[in-house]
């Protein structure tokens, strides 16, 4: 940091969308030659900031500076031009072009009457790959690169502009860890060139191995900033959650029952490895991890939707080999899966027929299907779990989210089985609704049901389970019990950090 | 692009535009010649929408399972063709469970490859029109195919009988749709087909054995197939080897007039025979218009198309838009 004018600085930045202030007078300033990390919760307001910065969303208040002018962003192609460049996570390459069109995609080099000045164009690209140091020409097909290579013609094409800042969005989440050295080399090659690096992730680890220093948000506003060298993981997680998160805890408030089900060294090919844990009747166990820990991959082959490569399934201490979801609902395990309209629900047929589904075949009379018992069901479950519609002839699919999620547990309830997996409980659902479905899962451990819940939401993990599992890429890192777990302790765990305790993966 | 409210005109012709469309037409042809009123008219158009009407009614199944089938009409000269030629080796009583069972094999095949092996029907059921077409023709040799003694044989009471004065094709087509409503009205069976067809993710992660249920689309599809066949081979007791060509598509169009979404998930038995009723009126009435026989092709994908576009319309509500 020898030049002591900031690449790139924010100031105020205030934005507000419909009964959410997202951002609250966020300030931040990115030196050259600097990599600086972004870091908060879910929700803390990172996404909405890099927005601003990219042009998508207009501040509120505030002021961005580049190299101390201020600069008005009113699109991606302006933040480019500008010298803000995104490398996203989601990849927006043409896997039919080569990689010199990919690069100059819109503004390929042109000779007389429109036609491509190909010669330039790889010349052009080669110039920049070679910079890169890569093992890839100009000509080569997108398609045919690795995912890493493929984000290093994304960085490439970040490099046709001479940038003043680059943001790099959870750049690793799909690289291997050879992929990530090499780029974290480029990242270190961009900091050479007095470039300022914006650096978003979730795994402490490559935060504290690459950045020189960490801004936190949370709840929208600016936290602090800390020098990466003088900090620790603790202080860190302390930031970003703040005070003490006042939810309740879960206090066991009756009998643990019998062991339900037990899972033992359960892998499934690449998906997850050497899975162990227990349920008993009357308790919840949490799952948390990120997205792609594997966590539903688990759920999916204990439905029997999943092959597993190894391992053992144990019900009531009993080894059983599941074979299909079908098998899975005659043995007791049920599953409200993630992805509620999706998996869970056929939203053009009715909340009744929606409901009974999975015993369609037991609801008869003779050979048609009882009308009666059908809808016997149905006012049971509606108001045992307060569904609210208008009769049971509503379309699912005219319910709100609350509602529709209560038709899915209530088809799991109706069944009566002895393991309920519920996937996101509370995913797309608004924060009334959320008290009560959690509520809910709570009462169900009380009457005895062994209840799984696999959840991406640190409080809902925290509220409902009695025992965390928390996961990291396929591994269980750590079991926690609602009373020793607190909440650095879990993101520790879930970002592959080892713990007081925890098993090194 | 004005938006249709449910009052407006608009909006009523988009949500019952095929039945509008059906009483214009009836009116308009009553008006331009008596005799389409006439009973024996009447009685003449429903006998010989039957056998459209018999496989449009399986088709119903494999359209709300979320499935195409356009290997009917050829499925159906293979019945017509295998029945006939059994006819004089076997004697009719064996001739025809024999024929039946040959085609809920072609049936079984297609439901296999869509079912359980999840191949797009599209693609299946038009190889196996063309497949089926050419199984067809070496079974005959590419000869037409005649029953020897047409006098004699009890066997064209499919086709030709009576029974308490109404012709057998047509009670043989009340009779199927009768039973198919309540299987797919009122049965666990018939409930599967539906959310099989609504959501097919859905239904495996509610425990039901999709690929069991499409298969059995298929086999209901062939059943009707077979009856179809046997009510064409019992009319004529002879038939070229292409008797069923181009039925595929009417059959679509019945079950597509009559208001199945090609979507899946949605669609009644009984909706499918109004849709049979309306298409096989329409192009009778054409005919006694005086529209050259062949131009009923050109009628046809016209109704077609405009009940497609008229389903479309009422799903979003309005006419035209510019987007999906």
């Amino acid at each position: 940091m020898t030049d002591q004018t900031p690449a790139l600085r924010l100031e105020g930045i205030v934005k507000t969308f419909p009964g959410v202030r997202a951002l609250d007078g966020v300030s931040f300033t990115v030196m050259p030659g600097e990599v600086h990390a972004l870091m908060g919760e879910n929700g803390a307001g990172k996404s909405t900031l890099m927005k601003v910065l990219g042009g998508i969303y207009d501040p509120d208040e505030g002021q961005i500076f580049i190299a101390e002018q201020p600069a008005v962003m009113t699109s991606p192609i302006e933040a480019k031009a500008k010298g803000v460049v995104f490398i996203h996570q989601e990849l927006s390459l043409a896997d039919e072009l080569s990689v010199a069109e990919n690069i100059f995609l819109g503004e390929l080099p042109r000779k007389s009457l429109g036609r491509v000045d190909w010669g330039k164009l790889y010349a052009d690209t080669d110039a920049i790959l070679k910079t890169l140091n890569v093992g890839f020409n100009a000509k080569t097909r997108v398609g045919d690169l690795s995912i890493a290579n493929q984000q290093m013609v994304e960085i490439a094409r970040a490099l046709t502009v001479d940038p003043r800042a680059v943001i790099f969005d959870e750049p690793t989440a799909s690289l291997t860890d050879a992929e990530k050295v090499v780029l974290f080399e480029v990242i270190s090659d961009l900091q050479s060139r007095g470039v300022g690096v914006i650096y978003i992730s979730h795994r402490m680890e490559e935060i504290f191995k690459i950045t020189d220093r960490i801004s936190v948000l949370r709840d929208g506003q600016y936290r602090g900033t800390l020098n990466t060298a003088e900090t620790n993981e603790e202080e860190v997680t302390q930031l970003m959650i703040g005070r003490k998160l006042d939810l309740s805890r879960n206090e066991a408030t009756h009998e643990m029952g019998e062991v339900a089900l037990e899972v033992r060294n359960l892998s499934c090919g690449d998906l997850f490895h050497d899975v162990s844990f227990t349920v008993r009747r009357g308790e919840v166990l949490g799952f948390y991890g990120l997205v792609g820990a594997g966590r539903t991959e688990i759920a999916e082959t204990l439905f029997g939707l999943r092959d597993p490569s190894a391992g053992q399934i144990l019900l009531d201490g009993e080894e059983v080999r599941i074979t299909s979801p079908q098998d899975a609902i005659r043995r007791g395990i049920s599953l409200v899966p993630e992805d509620r309209k999706g998996q869970g629900l056929i939203l053009g047929m009715n909340c009744r027929d929606n409901m009974t589904l999975p015993q369609v075949d037991d609801m008869t009379a003779g050979p048609f299907v009882s009308d009666g018992a059908e809808v016997a069901i149905f006012d049971q479950y509606r108001d045992k779990l307060d569904i609210r519609t208008p009769g049971w002839r509503q379309l699912v699919g005219n319910l709100s989210g609350g509602n529709q999620q209560k038709i899915v547990i209530g088809k799991w309830l109706s069944m009566h089985p002895e393991v309920l997996i519920v996937d996101e409980p509370t995913r797309g659902i608004d924060v009334g609704s959320k008290s009560e479905i959690h509520n809910l899962i709570r009462d169900l451990a009380s009457q005895g049901y062994a209840v799984i819940v696999i959840s991406s939401e640190m409080p809902e993990v925290l509220h409902v389970s009695d025992r965390i599992v928390a996961m990291f890429s396929g591994r269980v890192m750590r079991e926690f019990t609602a009373e020793e777990v607190t909440e650095d302790s879990l993101i520790q765990a879930i970002s592959g950090l080892t713990g007081s305790g925890a098993q090194v993966a | 692009m004005a938006e249709l409210t449910k009052k407006g005109i608009g909006g009523f012709i988009a949500r019952h535009g095929i039945l509008v469309a059906f009483v214009l037409f009836m009116v308009g042809f009553a008006l331009a010649n008596p005799r389409f009123i006439a009973i024996e008219n009447i009685s003449g158009v429903i006998r010989s929408s039957a056998i459209i009407g018999v496989m449009a009614l399986g088709v119903t199944f494999v359209v709300i399972g979320g499935n195409l089938d356009l290997s009917v009409g050829s499925m159906m000269s293979f019945s017509t063709i295998v029945v006939l030629d059994l006819h004089d080796k076997l004697g009719p009583t064996l001739a025809i469970p024999a024929m039946f069972a040959m085609t809920l094999a072609l049936g079984a095949f297609i439901g296999f490859l869509v079912g359980y092996l999840k191949l797009n029907s599209l693609i299946v059921t038009l190889g196996m029109l063309s497949a089926i077409h050419g199984l067809t023709l070496t079974y005959s040799g590419g000869k037409n195919m005649d029953i020897d003694d047409k006098q004699g044989t009890w066997f064209s009471i499919f086709g030709q009988g009576n029974v308490a004065g109404i012709p057998v094709p047509i009670l043989m087509f009340a009779l199927l749709a009768v039973v198919l409503t309540l299987l797919l009205s009122k049965t666990p069976f018939g409930r599967k087909v539906y959310a099989v067809g609504g959501n097919g993710t859905a239904a495996t992660f509610s425990g039901i054995p999709r690929a069991r249920v499409v298969f059995m689309t298929y086999m209901i599809s062939a059943f009707c197939v077979a009856t179809a066949g046997l009510i064409q081979a019992s009319r004529s007791l002879g038939s070229q080897n292409t008797v069923g060509q181009g039925l595929e598509l009417e059959v679509l169009a019945a079950v597509i007039l009559g208001g199945a979404s090609l979507l899946g998930g949605s669609g009644t038995v009984f909706k499918t025979v109004i849709g049979v009723l309306i298409l096989g009126f329409i192009q009778n009435g054409l005919l006694l218009m005086g529209l050259a026989f062949y131009a009923q092709y050109v009628v046809t994908w016209v109704i077609i198309i405009l009940a497609v576009w008229l389903d479309i319309a009422a799903k979003r509500g309005r006419l035209w838009s510019p987007i999906a």
